[in-house]
């Protein structure tokens, strides 16, 4: 087996929680049962062991060891507790896996009844709903990254796969006023999709940053919300935040850093300190602001990518 | 120093996990202004704030921020928590207040930004 497998079965070992693999449904035996009752129980439910519950308490857990025992000494018509191991050993559910392993593996427990922090039964664990959960989710990590690969894979290539003369590629995104539980949305598929196109993560940062801000803007100055557009070629990207709302009447003082008209509910939330323009303004290499009172407003920002870039000679 | 290493130096505690907690912090900050978040966030840092709304997170999702610690306590509300669980995003909240929080990382070692002036264009 290679060793980077090795590493991903120990990692997940450590990582999953005893809950992703245990058996939610657990067939639980009555205290006033008898081992005869017991043996028909286990053998329809086709289970090797269970545990004896009370309300919510374990109160033991019997084994198919423990019903031959009982069978032999030609006891079975007695009660479950007393066959029954009192001592039982449990996990909790938000234990790491490795801890099943430890008492399964080294121990030789064949099953953990599993609980929750109030000590209730929750589900039960054994070495063979372990290796199924682990190996569900080693297939579920696997299928993520290869379909998050793929995409990323498809979405960096469009400008080399998609012939044209010139090709862009626009993205739109409407943002409405005043509702701060959406806001920053548009933003945050902006740079995921960045991401997956496959721009340098730099110029990821400062898009997601000036985006937000002019995004925050929309939210708060404008009673009608506004349209988010992100045109992207291969050597420039031009992001337009515009909006049919009040308009701006003096271009100058709202470029000034720390004027805000902010009302006082959105300084409480940490914004509205008056910074945003400026904050554009240093993220991208281009920033061109149109408004009139009534006119609404129109902000253009653009950023080099690739050569272009103003910052792209100095690294190299 | 590691998330770990951060939780137990706040006496912390995670509310939400989205990284190991073996995950080396690069640096930290601390802000109850979002346009200050915006403004010396980088990717990968540690945020101190007091604020707990979810627009603390977008804002730190857009600075490339990884960890917020919620200072004095403070427990955010659960669609704060949402919005973080969405943008990958690690939560912590502390006992500690912001004055202490930050003195304690940056004693144990956690650098800053150093001077970040208003106009300052570099990246």
């Amino acid at each position: 087996m290679p060793e980077h497998q090795i590493t991903k079965v120990q990692e997940l070992v450590y990582t999953t929680r005893v809950e992703s693999v245990m058996a939610p449904d657990v067939v639980v035996l009555d205290p006033s049962m008898t081992m005869a009752e017991v043996k028909d129980v286990m053998q329809k439910k086709r289970i090797s062991g269970a545990p004896v519950v009370e309300g919510d308490r374990i109160l033991g857990i019997v084994s198919m060891t423990d019903v031959i025992a009982a069978m032999e000494r030609g006891e079975l018509d007695s009660l479950v507790t007393k066959s029954m191991t009192r001592d039982v050993k449990t996990v909790r559910k938000d234990a790491s896996v490795i801890e099943v392993v430890n008492q399964v593996g080294r121990r030789g427990y064949s099953r953990l009844p599993v609980v929750d922090n109030d000590g209730r039964l929750v589900g039960i664990v054994t070495a063979g709903t372990m290796i199924r959960g682990l190996l569900h989710q080693m297939d579920a990590s696997y299928h993520k990254k290869e379909a998050e690969k793929i995409q990323t894979y498809r979405a960096s290539h469009i400008f080399d796969d998609i012939v044209s003369d010139d090709t862009s590629l626009v993205l739109r995104y409407i943002v409405d006023d005043k509702d701060f539980d959406n806001a920053g949305k548009a933003s945050s598929n902006i740079k995921r999709s960045l991401q997956r196109l496959g721009m340098p993560p730099p110029i990821v940062r400062r898009v997601a940053v000036a985006v937000y801000e002019a995004e925050i803007n929309l939210v708060i100055h404008t009673d009608v919300g506004g349209e988010i557009t992100v045109d992207i070629r291969k050597e420039r990207l031009r992001l337009s935040a515009v909006d049919h709302g009040p308009g701006i009447e003096d271009l100058h003082q709202v470029l000034q850093p720390g004027f805000s008209t902010a009302p006082q509910w959105i300084r409480d939330m940490g914004f509205g300190a008056g910074m945003g323009l400026a904050n554009i303004k240093r993220c991208s290499d281009m920033m061109r602001l149109l408004s009139e009172p009534g006119g609404g407003t129109r902000l253009d920002i653009i950023f080099l990518v690739g050569d272009n870039a103003p910052g792209a000679k100095q690294q190299a | 120093m590691n998330i770990r290493e951060l939780v137990e130096i706040l006496s912390g505690r995670i509310l939400l996990e989205n990284h190991s907690l073996d995950l080396e912090i690069p640096r930290g900050g601390a802000a109850d202004l979002m346009s200050d978040v915006l403004a010396f966030g980088t990717e990968g840092m540690v945020l101190m704030t007091g604020l707990t709304n979810p627009q603390v997170v977008r804002t730190s999702e857009m600075a490339g921020i990884s960890v917020i610690v919620f200072v004095r306590d403070k427990t955010p509300a659960p669609e704060t928590i949402e919005v973080a669980k969405e943008a990958g995003l690690t939560l912590i909240n502390t006992g500690y207040t912001m004055y202490e929080a930050c003195g304690r990382l940056f004693q144990a070692g956690l650098p800053g930004r150093g001077q970040v002036k208003i106009t300052d264009n570099s990246w």
